[in-house]
Protein backbone atom coordinates (compact mmCIF):
# COMPACT_ATOMS: atom_id res chain seq x y z
CA UNK A 1 0.00 0.00 0.00
CA UNK A 2 1.37 3.26 -1.11
CA UNK A 3 2.30 5.37 2.23
CA UNK A 4 2.43 9.13 2.08
CA UNK A 5 5.86 10.31 3.35
CA UNK A 6 5.97 13.79 5.03
CA UNK A 7 6.93 15.25 1.87
CA UNK A 8 4.09 14.34 -0.15
CA UNK A 9 1.62 15.94 2.80
CA UNK A 10 4.06 19.14 2.99
CA UNK A 11 3.28 19.59 -1.15
CA UNK A 12 -0.37 19.19 -0.63
CA UNK A 13 -0.88 21.44 2.39
CA UNK A 14 1.20 23.85 0.71
CA UNK A 15 -1.42 23.21 -2.25
CA UNK A 16 -4.01 23.41 -0.22
CA UNK A 17 -2.85 27.02 1.69
CA UNK A 18 -2.74 29.02 -1.61
CA UNK A 19 -5.34 27.53 -3.20
CA UNK A 20 -8.62 29.98 -3.79
CA UNK A 21 -12.04 29.18 -1.62
CA UNK A 22 -13.80 28.77 -4.98
CA UNK A 23 -12.06 26.00 -6.01
CA UNK A 24 -11.77 24.22 -2.37
CA UNK A 25 -15.49 24.83 -2.86
CA UNK A 26 -16.75 23.24 -5.47
CA UNK A 27 -15.01 20.18 -5.22
CA UNK A 28 -16.60 20.39 -1.68
CA UNK A 29 -20.20 20.26 -2.94
CA UNK A 30 -18.75 17.77 -5.35
CA UNK A 31 -17.74 15.36 -2.99
CA UNK A 32 -21.29 16.43 -0.93
CA UNK A 33 -23.55 15.28 -4.32
CA UNK A 34 -21.54 12.14 -3.90
CA UNK A 35 -22.78 11.52 0.04
CA UNK A 36 -18.61 10.41 0.79
CA UNK A 37 -18.50 13.78 3.02
CA UNK A 38 -19.26 12.29 6.86
CA UNK A 39 -19.17 14.46 9.86
CA UNK A 40 -16.73 15.80 11.91
CA UNK A 41 -15.93 16.66 15.42
CA UNK A 42 -13.43 19.85 15.92
CA UNK A 43 -10.00 19.52 17.12
CA UNK A 44 -9.22 23.54 17.29
CA UNK A 45 -11.43 25.55 15.65
CA UNK A 46 -10.77 27.91 12.70
CA UNK A 47 -8.87 31.13 14.29
CA UNK A 48 -6.64 33.45 12.61
CA UNK A 49 -3.75 34.70 13.20
CA UNK A 50 -0.22 36.55 11.77
CA UNK A 51 2.96 35.14 11.40
CA UNK A 52 6.39 36.13 10.38
CA UNK A 53 7.77 35.16 7.39
CA UNK A 54 11.28 35.33 7.37
CA UNK A 55 13.66 35.03 4.22
CA UNK A 56 17.29 35.50 3.28
CA UNK A 57 18.25 36.76 -0.21
CA UNK A 58 19.34 34.66 -3.15
CA UNK A 59 19.07 31.57 -0.95
CA UNK A 60 22.44 32.37 1.11
CA UNK A 61 23.21 34.69 4.32
CA UNK A 62 21.42 35.43 6.89
CA UNK A 63 17.99 35.46 7.94
CA UNK A 64 15.62 38.39 8.11
CA UNK A 65 12.22 39.16 8.73
CA UNK A 66 10.44 39.72 5.54
CA UNK A 67 7.17 40.64 6.99
CA UNK A 68 4.01 39.28 8.95
CA UNK A 69 1.16 37.54 7.08
CA UNK A 70 -2.17 36.66 7.93
CA UNK A 71 -2.85 32.93 8.92
CA UNK A 72 -6.12 31.11 9.37
CA UNK A 73 -5.21 26.98 11.03
CA UNK A 74 -7.78 24.93 12.16
CA UNK A 75 -7.69 21.11 12.94
CA UNK A 76 -10.81 18.24 12.59
CA UNK A 77 -11.20 14.66 12.97
CA UNK A 78 -13.24 12.37 10.63
CA UNK A 79 -15.32 9.56 12.17
CA UNK A 80 -12.71 7.46 10.61
CA UNK A 81 -10.40 8.76 12.81
CA UNK A 82 -7.67 10.58 10.76
CA UNK A 83 -6.85 14.33 11.94
CA UNK A 84 -6.76 16.95 9.35
CA UNK A 85 -4.65 20.00 10.04
CA UNK A 86 -4.85 23.64 7.74
CA UNK A 87 -2.62 26.51 7.75
CA UNK A 88 -4.31 28.64 4.79
CA UNK A 89 -3.18 31.95 3.62
CA UNK A 90 -5.87 34.69 4.30
CA UNK A 91 -8.65 35.19 6.81
CA UNK A 92 -11.08 32.20 5.58
CA UNK A 93 -12.42 30.15 8.42
CA UNK A 94 -14.02 28.14 5.51
CA UNK A 95 -11.13 27.45 3.56
CA UNK A 96 -9.31 26.62 6.19
CA UNK A 97 -12.05 23.56 6.96
CA UNK A 98 -12.10 22.58 3.55
CA UNK A 99 -8.55 22.30 3.32
CA UNK A 100 -8.17 20.28 6.78
CA UNK A 101 -11.06 17.91 5.75
CA UNK A 102 -8.88 17.26 2.59
CA UNK A 103 -5.97 16.73 4.31
CA UNK A 104 -7.55 14.34 6.31
CA UNK A 105 -9.04 12.59 3.22
CA UNK A 106 -5.62 12.72 1.93
CA UNK A 107 -3.96 10.71 4.34
CA UNK A 108 -6.80 7.65 4.22
CA UNK A 109 -5.15 5.33 1.73
CA UNK A 110 -8.81 4.12 0.09
CA UNK A 111 -9.58 8.36 -0.90
CA UNK A 112 -6.09 9.60 -1.36
CA UNK A 113 -5.88 8.78 -4.92
CA UNK A 114 -9.68 10.34 -5.47
CA UNK A 115 -8.67 13.55 -3.77
CA UNK A 116 -5.31 13.97 -5.61
CA UNK A 117 -6.75 13.43 -9.21
CA UNK A 118 -10.07 15.93 -8.28
CA UNK A 119 -8.43 18.47 -6.29
CA UNK A 120 -5.03 18.70 -5.30
CA UNK A 121 -3.64 18.31 -9.22
CA UNK A 122 -6.11 20.63 -10.89
CA UNK A 123 -5.18 22.97 -8.02
CA UNK A 124 -1.27 22.57 -8.35
CA UNK A 125 -1.81 23.04 -12.50
CA UNK A 126 -3.30 26.59 -11.55
CA UNK A 127 -1.02 27.65 -9.18
CA UNK A 128 1.91 27.00 -11.44
CA UNK A 129 -0.59 28.47 -14.55
CA UNK A 130 -0.73 31.83 -12.22
CA UNK A 131 2.95 32.07 -11.09
CA UNK A 132 3.63 32.10 -14.85
CA UNK A 133 1.78 34.47 -16.07
CA UNK A 134 2.68 36.75 -12.99
CA UNK A 135 6.66 35.50 -13.51
CA UNK A 136 6.16 36.61 -17.21
CA UNK A 137 4.73 39.93 -16.88
CA UNK A 138 7.06 41.07 -14.83
CA UNK A 139 9.74 39.53 -16.81
CA UNK A 140 8.56 41.79 -20.05
CA UNK A 141 8.78 44.93 -18.02
CA UNK A 142 12.52 43.95 -16.71
CA UNK A 143 15.19 46.73 -17.00
CA UNK A 144 18.79 46.04 -17.30
CA UNK A 145 21.21 48.08 -16.33
CA UNK A 146 24.65 48.27 -17.50
CA UNK A 147 27.81 49.68 -16.02
CA UNK A 148 31.20 49.65 -17.59
CA UNK A 149 34.12 48.47 -15.96
CA UNK A 150 36.39 51.88 -14.88
CA UNK A 151 39.53 51.92 -16.67
CA UNK A 152 41.69 52.40 -13.90
CA UNK A 153 40.26 49.50 -12.15
CA UNK A 154 40.76 46.91 -15.17
CA UNK A 155 44.47 48.41 -15.31
CA UNK A 156 45.25 47.22 -11.69
CA UNK A 157 43.58 44.24 -11.98
CA UNK A 158 45.44 42.97 -14.88
CA UNK B 1 3.10 15.49 16.29
CA UNK B 2 1.57 12.34 15.69
CA UNK B 3 -2.64 14.11 16.45
CA UNK B 4 -4.60 10.54 16.09
CA UNK B 5 -5.21 10.69 19.98
CA UNK B 6 -6.26 14.44 20.30
CA UNK B 7 -9.57 14.87 21.92
CA UNK B 8 -11.32 18.45 21.40
CA UNK B 9 -10.64 21.02 24.30
CA UNK B 10 -13.61 23.33 25.38
CA UNK B 11 -16.54 23.84 23.66
CA UNK B 12 -16.21 27.20 24.25
CA UNK B 13 -12.67 27.87 24.45
CA UNK B 14 -13.13 31.61 26.36
CA UNK B 15 -16.34 31.40 28.27
CA UNK B 16 -14.95 27.17 29.62
CA UNK B 17 -11.78 28.37 30.67
CA UNK B 18 -13.13 31.98 32.54
CA UNK B 19 -15.30 29.91 33.89
CA UNK B 20 -12.84 27.14 35.07
CA UNK B 21 -10.62 29.94 36.23
CA UNK B 22 -13.58 31.33 38.62
CA UNK B 23 -13.80 28.01 39.98
CA UNK B 24 -10.05 27.29 40.71
CA UNK B 25 -10.05 30.72 42.50
CA UNK B 26 -12.96 29.96 44.21
CA UNK B 27 -11.37 26.64 45.68
CA UNK B 28 -8.33 28.55 46.65
CA UNK B 29 -10.07 31.14 48.62
CA UNK B 30 -11.51 28.55 50.60
CA UNK B 31 -9.52 26.05 51.09
CA UNK B 32 -11.22 22.47 51.75
CA UNK B 33 -14.39 23.26 49.99
CA UNK B 34 -15.04 21.26 46.94
CA UNK B 35 -15.72 22.75 44.12
CA UNK B 36 -17.44 21.40 40.92
CA UNK B 37 -16.10 22.32 37.59
CA UNK B 38 -18.69 21.30 35.31
CA UNK B 39 -17.37 21.29 32.06
CA UNK B 40 -18.52 18.98 29.40
CA UNK B 41 -15.49 17.24 27.61
CA UNK B 42 -14.49 13.83 25.70
CA UNK B 43 -12.60 12.24 28.89
CA UNK B 44 -8.67 11.80 28.22
CA UNK B 45 -7.43 8.13 29.95
CA UNK B 46 -6.14 8.48 33.16
CA UNK B 47 -6.94 12.36 33.72
CA UNK B 48 -10.06 13.07 35.82
CA UNK B 49 -12.46 16.15 34.51
CA UNK B 50 -12.01 18.85 36.86
CA UNK B 51 -7.89 18.13 36.36
CA UNK B 52 -8.10 18.49 32.63
CA UNK B 53 -10.58 21.19 32.50
CA UNK B 54 -7.78 23.29 35.29
CA UNK B 55 -4.81 22.31 33.09
CA UNK B 56 -6.20 23.38 30.07
CA UNK B 57 -8.10 26.38 30.99
CA UNK B 58 -3.83 27.41 33.11
CA UNK B 59 -1.46 25.84 30.56
CA UNK B 60 -0.22 28.23 27.68
CA UNK B 61 2.85 28.55 25.68
CA UNK B 62 5.13 30.06 28.77
CA UNK B 63 4.27 27.22 31.90
CA UNK B 64 5.93 23.73 31.52
CA UNK B 65 3.86 20.97 32.87
CA UNK B 66 5.22 17.76 34.65
CA UNK B 67 3.44 14.68 34.20
CA UNK B 68 3.10 11.58 36.73
CA UNK B 69 4.43 8.26 34.29
CA UNK B 70 1.12 6.72 33.63
CA UNK B 71 -0.20 10.10 32.86
CA UNK B 72 2.20 11.00 29.92
CA UNK B 73 0.15 9.93 26.84
CA UNK B 74 -2.09 12.76 27.74
CA UNK B 75 0.46 15.37 26.87
CA UNK B 76 0.04 15.35 23.07
CA UNK B 77 -3.44 16.90 23.36
CA UNK B 78 -2.26 19.20 26.30
CA UNK B 79 0.73 21.01 24.40
CA UNK B 80 -1.81 20.47 21.44
CA UNK B 81 -4.18 23.24 22.88
CA UNK B 82 -2.06 24.84 24.80
CA UNK B 83 1.38 24.86 23.60
CA UNK B 84 2.26 24.19 27.04
CA UNK B 85 6.22 22.25 27.26
CA UNK B 86 6.75 19.09 29.37
CA UNK B 87 9.34 19.30 32.49
CA UNK B 88 11.25 16.45 32.38
CA UNK B 89 12.01 16.70 36.45
CA UNK B 90 9.25 17.75 38.93
CA UNK B 91 11.60 21.03 40.03
CA UNK B 92 11.48 22.76 36.62
CA UNK B 93 7.57 22.45 36.53
CA UNK B 94 5.03 25.57 36.85
CA UNK B 95 2.00 22.46 37.14
CA UNK B 96 1.91 19.04 37.72
CA UNK B 97 -0.36 16.71 37.47
CA UNK B 98 -0.17 13.07 39.74
CA UNK B 99 -2.46 10.73 38.47
CA UNK B 100 -2.18 9.59 42.37
CA UNK B 101 -0.98 9.35 45.51
CA UNK B 102 1.45 6.54 44.72
CA UNK B 103 2.76 8.68 41.61
CA UNK B 104 2.83 11.81 43.68
CA UNK B 105 6.68 12.54 44.17
CA UNK B 106 7.80 14.49 47.76
CA UNK B 107 6.11 17.69 47.86
CA UNK B 108 9.81 18.85 48.17
CA UNK B 109 10.73 18.11 45.10
CA UNK B 110 8.52 20.99 43.25
CA UNK B 111 9.24 24.51 43.16
CA UNK B 112 8.34 26.27 45.81
CA UNK B 113 9.70 29.43 44.64
CA UNK B 114 12.21 32.03 46.71
CA UNK B 115 11.50 34.68 49.43
CA UNK B 116 11.66 37.31 46.51
CA UNK B 117 9.25 35.14 44.67
CA UNK B 118 7.08 33.09 46.11
CA UNK B 119 4.98 33.28 42.95
CA UNK B 120 7.71 31.08 41.21
CA UNK B 121 6.37 27.81 42.96
CA UNK B 122 4.32 24.90 41.34
CA UNK B 123 0.86 24.10 41.36
CA UNK B 124 0.79 20.21 41.97
CA UNK B 125 -2.46 18.06 41.08
CA UNK B 126 -3.23 15.59 42.78
CA UNK B 127 -6.12 12.60 41.65
CA UNK B 128 -7.94 10.78 44.47
CA UNK B 129 -10.09 8.07 44.91
CA UNK B 130 -13.07 9.44 46.59
CA UNK B 131 -13.19 12.56 49.40
CA UNK B 132 -13.63 9.81 52.14
CA UNK B 133 -11.57 7.85 54.00
CA UNK B 134 -10.23 10.35 56.74
CA UNK B 135 -11.52 13.60 58.50
CA UNK B 136 -9.69 16.10 58.44
CA UNK B 137 -9.76 20.04 60.22
CA UNK B 138 -8.75 22.78 57.83
CA UNK B 139 -7.68 26.26 59.37
CA UNK B 140 -5.76 28.99 57.87
CA UNK B 141 -6.52 31.76 55.25
CA UNK B 142 -10.10 31.94 53.96
CA UNK B 143 -11.35 29.56 56.62
CA UNK B 144 -13.57 32.14 59.52
CA UNK B 145 -12.48 29.18 62.53
CA UNK B 146 -11.90 25.85 60.89
CA UNK B 147 -13.79 23.52 58.08
CA UNK B 148 -14.04 19.88 58.20
CA UNK B 149 -13.17 18.03 54.97
CA UNK B 150 -14.11 14.66 54.40
CA UNK B 151 -10.44 13.97 52.80
CA UNK B 152 -8.93 10.91 50.83
CA UNK B 153 -6.72 8.81 52.89
CA UNK B 154 -3.30 9.65 52.15
CA UNK B 155 -1.80 8.06 54.91
CA UNK B 156 0.58 9.87 57.41
CA UNK B 157 3.29 10.29 54.87
CA UNK B 158 1.41 12.92 53.21
CA UNK B 159 0.08 14.85 56.54
CA UNK B 160 3.80 15.39 57.60
CA UNK B 161 5.02 16.33 54.33
CA UNK B 162 2.21 18.78 53.76
CA UNK B 163 3.34 20.34 57.58
CA UNK B 164 7.18 21.27 56.23
CA UNK B 165 5.13 22.89 52.90
CA UNK B 166 3.26 24.83 54.89
CA UNK B 167 6.34 25.82 57.81
CA UNK B 168 8.12 27.17 53.99
CA UNK B 169 5.46 29.86 54.09
CA UNK B 170 6.11 32.12 52.12
CA UNK B 171 7.39 29.27 49.41
CA UNK B 172 6.06 26.07 49.01
CA UNK B 173 3.41 24.81 46.56
CA UNK B 174 -0.32 24.57 46.13
CA UNK B 175 -2.15 22.00 45.83
CA UNK B 176 -5.91 20.51 44.31
CA UNK B 177 -7.01 17.18 45.09
CA UNK B 178 -9.13 16.51 42.07
CA UNK B 179 -12.14 13.70 41.58
CA UNK B 180 -14.10 13.46 38.73
CA UNK B 181 -15.25 16.90 38.30
CA UNK B 182 -14.32 18.10 41.77
CA UNK B 183 -11.81 19.56 43.44
CA UNK B 184 -10.70 20.95 46.48
CA UNK B 185 -8.10 23.52 46.79
CA UNK B 186 -5.53 23.31 49.50
CA UNK B 187 -3.05 26.28 49.50
CA UNK B 188 0.25 26.42 51.01
CA UNK B 189 -1.09 28.84 53.91
CA UNK B 190 -3.86 25.89 54.98
CA UNK B 191 -2.81 23.98 57.88
CA UNK B 192 -4.51 20.54 58.76
CA UNK B 193 -5.22 18.72 61.64
CA UNK B 194 -6.54 14.94 61.33
CA UNK B 195 -9.83 14.52 63.64
CA UNK B 196 -10.73 10.71 64.15
CA UNK B 197 -13.38 9.82 62.18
Amino acid sequence: MFQASDGDRREWMGVLARAPLDALEGWLRRMDDMGSLPGRVWLRRPETGLVMVRGRIGGGGGRFNLGEMTVTRCALRMPSGEVGVAYVAGRSHRKAEIAAVADALLQSPETRQAVLHRLIEPLREQLLAERDRRRRKAQATRVEFFTVARQAGAASQA
Amino acid sequence: MDLTGVVPGFGDPAADSQGVFRGCLAALSRPGELVELDVQMEPVPGVHRAALALLLAMLDQDTRLWLSPSVVPAATMLKFHTGCTLAALPGEANFALARNFAELPPLESFAAGSDEHPEHSATVLLQVHEFAGACWRLSGPGILGTRRLDAPALGAGFLAQWQRNHERFPCGVDLFLVNGARLCGLPRTTQIMVEAA
